[in-house]
């Protein structure tokens, strides 16, 4: 049978001691950062560009040509950013990582830093993850006392300080530009672009911003080769990269795989949709991605194939739903999401999630009319592609592509007067209780 | 309330060591948040104005900063404050039902706490543990899988004074305070302590196992 996962930076978790530079070396951590130092930092950059490592944390734009963006000799202090901010609604992978393996994230900054010739990095993460955060922490005073962070690592000659951030609760906040103006001390929200993080970034120096995932993977580019990483993947999508798979399946949880892997694949491993019931929609790539079917199970997760059948490869967060999933329900929470978490600097995006919100609960309560559909794709006309920043565009997602799919249950919402699904079937815990209230 | 002599000296020592870890000082504005966050279980006037004084910023900005983030409160809430999960994937796997069972079951209203200043309760958006919903945080630790009776058992418990452990986190519950402190960049001593890894977490690794499967099947030997 042929290799469906890839287990790499999951690999040690069901170790006890996963988490500590004990664990991690045991494991063969920390092999790639001499490599790494006795190297040109150009010939990194060239590596991980070679490798066809694109970003984790979304957009996937190829992770070495952002960091060759970065100018040298510019005579400015230059820093690596790590997005641990974590919040696409599905997303579910970095945290566990930080928890488990926080050191190959260590690792990986030391090696990009270098790359970059930045001599300081910061770890942004969620806040609301406090043992993640002690994790975090607790590698990094390790990492000091081992030689790894400080000053002279490992004799290279190269310094780097290393600073666990935490935000406090805004999901805008894992916007790269706005992740920058909440480290700088100020509220969340982006900035207009150009210029980019690489030229201006934290404190308007070159920067790069990476995702935690992102950066994990570069010891094992640096420490087995381009080429390794890159014979995993498809044609553009190299590597490997963390599936989540939540909501109605058997066995939820993190599968590691090449990007290319199906969702066909991944729930035959996952033991399917929970007993007797059957698959309804899910998402590729987190919320902000457009929903999918059964019609698209075997679409190949990668980029340009998710892109392909409309949707967005995103942070590969499957959230997957059943026929006892109301799809306006659904859509409705995800919109309250991005009305509740819109930053307010752009009109269409405040305004419109704001009336999404308000049509969309009138559908859901039986209160709308097949106009509001209408209007319902109007408004996210009128955000798609108008607002300051790409949260906007993701958060017409969840409407425009439930509408598309479902048009026929909005209809059913307004015909009847009420949702004909039962929310408390979709429940996990149906059978205790008798039912959610 | 004013701070005592003893809290400023030990809050203003503090901010000293959290504004050095920064090229600039203006960065420490949130850890700095979390530290009189810390002290007084909320964020306010006196603690605002602690923070723009050792910024150099205006009491107006710093407010301004602190009402953007949701973590930041500026009314007390209780020593244990709970999230539920009511995103789309919790929602519909059960945190709605468990949302309105606790609301009933304390009895308060918004963030407010319990009479006796033990719960408060919150929405919460998106935690990332979505494969072990339905998720609840007390306190920013992980409460996996939760259901109304066992989400009404652990706000009793909490209340009781009952030793608590969250599903994934540090062996102790650490109080809000004592969170706020952690987040403004001072850990505790419980890193090494609880979990590591939950059964969903390693639900890939485990099939991978039994199946002999790695990466470097398919690339070059090290
Ligand atoms: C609203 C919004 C939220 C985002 N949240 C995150 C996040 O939590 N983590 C992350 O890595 N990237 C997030 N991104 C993407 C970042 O802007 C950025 O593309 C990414 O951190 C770059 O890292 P990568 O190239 O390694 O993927 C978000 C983008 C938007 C528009
Ligand atoms: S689209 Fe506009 S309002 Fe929405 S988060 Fe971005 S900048 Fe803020």
């Amino acid at each position: 049978m042929t290799t469906v996962l890839t287990p790499e930076l999951t690999a040690h978790w069901d170790e006890p001691d996963s988490f500590t530079l004990a664990g991690y070396r045991r494991a063969g951590g920390y092999r790639a950062l001499p490599r790494a130092l006795a190297m040109n930092p150009d010939d990194i950059i060239a590596m991980v560009k070679e490798s066809g490592l694109r970003g984790r944390g979304g957009a996937g734009f190829p992770t070495g040509m952002k960091w060759g963006f970065i100018p040298q000799g510019d005579g400015k202090p230059h820093y690596l950013v790590i997005n641990a901010d974590e919040s696409e609604p599905g997303t579910c992978k970095d945290i566990p990582t930080m928890l488990a393996n926080p050191h190959a994230l260590i690792e990986g900054a030391v090696i990009a830093s270098f790359a970059i010739r930045a001599q300081r990095a910061f770890i942004y993460v969620r806040g609301e993850v406090l043992h993640v955060i002690r994790r975090l922490h607790h590698a990094v005073a390790e990492a000091y006392e081992a030689g790894y962070l400080g000053k002279n690592i490992l004799g290279s000659g190269f310094d780097l300080d290393i600073v666990v951030h935490a935000g406090a609760g805004a999901y805008e906040c894992g916007e790269e530009t706005a992740l920058l103006d909440s480290l700088e001390g100020h509220r969340g929200q982006p900035r207009l672009k150009p210029p980019f993080p690489a030229v201006a970034g934290l404190y308007a120096c070159p920067t790069v911003v990476n995702n935690v995932e992102s950066i994990a993977s570069v010891p094992y580019i640096v420490g087995r080769g381009s080429a390794a990483f890159a014979a995993m993947g498809t044609e553009k999508s190299k590597g490997f990269g963390i599936f989540s798979l939540s909501g109605h399946v058997t066995t939820p949880g993190q599968y590691e795989a090449p990007l290319g892997v199906t969702l066909r694949e991944l729930l035959s491993l996952a033991g399917g949709i929970r007993a007797g019931h059957q698959l309804k929609f899910w998402t590729p790539g987190g919320s902000s991605t457009p929903i999918f079917t059964a019609e698209h199970l075997d679409v190949p997760l990668d980029f340009e194939s998710v892109g392909a059948a409309g949707s967005m490869l995103g942070t590969r967060a499957l959230q997957v739903f059943d026929e006892t999933t109301c799809v306006v329900r659904a859509t409705l929470r995800w919109m309250e999401f991005y009305r509740h978490e819109s930053c307010g600097k752009c009109t269409p995006c405040r305004e419109g999630t704001f009336w999404t919100v308000q049509v969309l609960r009138d559908l859901e309560a039986g209160r709308g009319t097949e106009a509001d559909l209408d209007k319902l794709l109007d408004i996210c006309d009128n955000i798609l592609g108008r607002a300051f920043c790409p949260f906007g565009d993701g958060a017409v997602s969840p409407v425009m592509s439930s509408i598309k799919h479902f048009r026929d249950e909005y209809v059913e919402h307004v015909k009847r007067g009420g949702c004909p699904v039962d929310p408390a079937a979709s429940a996990l815990f149906a059978a205790e209780v008798g039912g959610a209230r | 309330m004013a701070f005592t002599k003893d809290q400023r000296d030990r809050l203003t020592e503090r901010a000293a060591q959290v504004i050095a870890r920064y090229p600039q000082p203006r960065s420490a504005l949130l850890p700095l948040l979390y530290l009189v966050q810390a002290e007084e279980g909320y964020v306010s006037p006196d603690g605002i104005a602690f923070c723009a004084e050792q910024l150099g910023l205006s009491e107006a900005d710093v407010s301004g900063v602190m009402s953007y983030y949701t973590m930041f409160k500026s009314k007390p809430v209780g020593e244990y404050h709970v999230g539920v999960c009511t995103n789309t994937l919790c929602a519909v796997l059960g945190g709605d039902g468990i949302y309105s069972e606790l609301r009933e079951h304390l009895g308060t209203e918004g963030e407010e706490p319990t009479g006796d200043g033990k719960v408060s309760l919150e929405r919460v958006e998106c935690n990332a543990g979505c494969d072990y919903a339905p998720v609840m945080m007390v306190n920013w630790e992980f409460f996996d899988n939760m259901t109304p009776r066992t989400a009404r058992q652990l706000v009793d418990d909490l209340r009781d004074g009952q030793p608590v452990a969250p599903t994934r986190g540090a062996p102790r519950l650490v109080t809000w305070r004592e969170a706020s402190q952690i987040l403004a960049g001072f850990p505790d001593d419980q890193a090494t302590g609880g979990h590591t890894a939950g059964a969903p977490s390693l639900a890939g690794l485990r099939i991978a196992k039994e199946n002999g499967w790695t990466p470097t099947d398919d690339g070059e030997p090290q």
